[in-house]
């Protein structure tokens, strides 16, 4: 119900170059590893980078043509496209250090 | 066909398969892979396990129309479609077609983190968005072992692959799954244990320097199928697999009978040559003439308007036209004609398997009436004796089974004189066996010709000799002298005391014409003589007869006169008439 939906967070004032997350949730329908992931993520982003960051889910069984583009084998995977290089993360995100450190989500400290 | 022959429970349902338009796969595995099942793939590095799960996908849209999805975990897209662009395989067309899908899966494990609970369902929607977006029946998946690499976790992959194979059988495809080979399992993952319909074995083994590779079905669930191991082949076609013993003894045969190309040899045969598509032995010791023999066969083929291939593992094209025109057969008409193809190549070139192959390919491109493999026994320096024999099994079989008239010269080193080939088998398959050989006599060789067998023709015994002339090859008639037939010098003196004995045979008799001659001119002379004296006596006779004659007459004539004068003289006289 909530798949395919570009969630807007951001806080264009606060953003300098390179310190903006774009994330891709890539999700098989509504499954519990799916939900959960999604809630996951949310939850890391709005603690650690919160507003600095935009959240694209990708329901594959909707767009499944989607899923050659950035290589999608397990499901859910969660792509970091900025910034480089290109990260990935599998699972259902329950892993919230392995999440931090995949996704680098921790803001640059000034 | 190769089903219904093979299986007299032919009324039952049999397991449906799917054609792999392979060159002698679908032979063995008796019509193809399990139709809507995965077939496991696996072998050691660089021994074709890509190369041929392309060809059924390629050869699937080709010939059976049923469009392919090959998924790659290795190379990319544009690499393979380079790799088997040299094969004549254009992918980029047939994805422009929609016949086939390329997706190539890339896993870094550098890029990938784990973070809870996954599965594998990315894979299974791009598989089959693939899948129906061209409405597939055939996938590859090369090497998926690639995925053991990218995830760690083992566990969640094994199960998932697991589901994978599933939902690829309840998808109906029919798929290829390659792996490579580990130590003591088929497969380094032991990928075997998912795959359990049908596993294929491809090995790549190096003997005496040569590179054979071999292929064996290693099990196929619900079906019969060959078992052996079968050499196949990476040629410029694609795949071949070649077929031990799977040709059957259940050729068609000819009733023609071929003229040998030696007048002279024909006439040993009683129906004066060989049968169309029979396979001859020429066997004979070095410089025995086999070679002329063969190009003489060669020649007679050609000029009957038919094509001749002739291999040649011994001497070039040139060299073969050069010294066959010694003998005075021209094959150069033959050749611009394209009558004659001659093949030339050391033995040592391939391994046997390329050897049976070229042949195969060659018969199929030029439809050949006859082949001429001179010699066969060189090959012997290629492989073992047994490798030699059964390539030569399936050589003269395929041969046979396609009509063609074949001539093997096999040289046979013999101090013995008695070829014994029976070691490479190969006597018992052919059907004509002749033998050519050094006859020593007192001081010099001569050359013998022998048919050994024939089978379903009756033929000569005896040992004939011949000789290579300017003119090709001649044999001589057989001259039995006091101890049996003779050759040679010994011919040659035989002829001369012959000649001897018949001139002075024919001295005598022109002696014995011209005595009679005499004889007859002296009786007829005598005759003469006595015909002279004949008429000497005649003409005396006569005369005297005439004169006898003459005397008679005048005294006849003398006597009337009187008569008359007495009548007149005496009437004076007489008185009573006086007046």
């Amino acid at each position: 119900m909530m798949m395919e939906v570009r969630e807007e967070v951001l806080n264009s004032e606060e953003l300098a170059p390179g310190e903006t997350w774009e994330l891709r949730l890539y999700v098989a329908g509504q499954t519990t590893k799916s939900v959960a992931a999604l809630a996951n993520l949310r939850r890391y982003c709005e603690q650690h980078v919160p507003g600095r960051y935009q959240l694209e889910v990708i329901d594959l069984l909707l767009h499944p043509q989607l899923a050659e583009g950035d290589q999608i084998l397990a499901i859910p995977t969660v792509v970091r496209k900025v910034p480089e290089p290109i990260r990935k993360v599998i699972g259902d995100l329950s892993n919230e250090e392995r999440v931090l450190v995949g996704l680098d989500l921790r803001p640059k400290s000034r | 066909m190769q089903e219904a022959l093979l299986s007299p429970a032919a009324a039952l349902p049999k397991l449906a398969k799917a054609p792999t338009g392979i060159d002698g796969l679908d032979e063995i595995t008796e019509g193809g892979l399990p139709l809507g099942r995965p077939t496991l793939l696996c072998g050691s590095a660089g021994c074709g396990k890509t190369l041929m799960a392309i060809e059924f996908l390629v050869r699937g849209v080709q010939g059976y129309n049923e469009p392919g999805v090959l998924m790659t975990f290795e190379e990319t897209a544009d690499e393979l479609a380079a790799n088997v662009a040299s094969l004549g395989f254009d992918l980029r067309q047939m994805q422009a077609n929609k016949q086939l899908r390329l997706d190539h899966v890339h896993v870094n494990r550098a890029e990938i983190e784990e973070a809870g609970e996954y599965d594998l369902d990315g894979l299974f929607i791009r598989l089959g968005y693939a899948i129906d977006a061209i409405g597939a029946k055939r996938v590859v998946l090369d090497t998926i072992e690639a995925l053991f690499a990218g995830f760690p976790n083992e566990a969640v992959l094994r199960s998932e692959i697991r589901r994978l194979f599933r939902w690829l059988k309840d998808k109906g495809v029919t798929t290829i799954i390659t792996a490579e080979r580990g130590e003591g399992t088929l497969t380094r993952q032991g990928l075997e244990e998912y795959v359990s319909d049908c596993v294929i074995l491809l090995d790549n083994r190096v003997i005496n320097q040569i590179t054979t590779r071999r292929l064996r079905i290693v099990k196929y669930r619900g079906s019969t199928h060959g078992t052996n191991e079968y050499p196949y082949l990476i040629s410029e076609d694609g795949i071949s697999v070649l077929p031990v013993t799977s040709l059957k003894l259940e050729h068609t045969v000819s009733d023609e009978v071929v003229s040998s190309g030696v007048a002279g040899l024909d006439e040993m045969f009683t129906r004066r040559g060989w049968y169309r598509g029979s396979s001859i032995l020429l066997t004979g010791t070095a410089g025995t003439a086999k070679t002329t023999i063969a190009a003489s066969f060669a020649a007679e083929t050609c000029r009957r308007g038919e094509r001749c291939l002739y291999f040649a593992f011994e001497e070039s094209p040139a060299q073969l036209l050069r010294n066959m025109l010694t003998v005075g057969l021209d094959l150069q008409p033959f050749v611009n004609q394209g009558l004659l193809r001659i093949e030339s190549s050391r033995p040592t070139l391939n391994g046997l398997e390329r050897h049976l192959v070229t042949l195969h390919k060659m018969v199929k491109d030029y439809q050949p009436r006859a082949v001429v493999i001179d010699p066969m026994s060189n090959l012997t320096s290629v492989g073992s004796l047994s490798e030699v024999s059964s390539m030569l099994t399936r050589m003269i079989d395929f041969l046979k089974v396609s009509n063609i008239t074949a001539l093997l010269t096999a040289l046979v080193n013999g101090q013995h004189g008695q070829p014994d080939l029976t070691q490479e088998g190969v006597s018992s398959l052919v059907d004509t066996w002749v033998s050519v050989r050094d006859l020593e006599g007192v001081g010099e060789r001569n050359r013998g010709l022998s048919i050994l067998k024939a089978r379903g023709m009756a033929h000569s015994n005896q040992v004939r000799e011949f000789l290579v002339t300017d003119h090709g090859i001649e044999l001589l008639d057989v001259v039995i002298g006091p101890a049996g037939i003779i050759t040679g010098a010994s011919r040659l003196t035989q002829r001369m005391q012959e000649e001897a004995q018949r001139v002075v045979r024919q001295l005598e008799a022109e002696q014995r014409d011209r005595e009679l001659e005499r004889k007859r001119r002296v009786l007829e002379a005598t005759i003469a003589n006595l015909r002279t004296e004949f008429e000497t006596v005649e003409e005396e006779l006569r005369r005297i007869g005439h004169e006898e004659h003459t005397r008679d007459a005048a005294l006849r004539a003398s006597r009337s006169a009187l008569a008359t004068g007495r009548a007149s003289d005496y009437l004076p006289a007489q008185p009573n008439t006086r007046p």
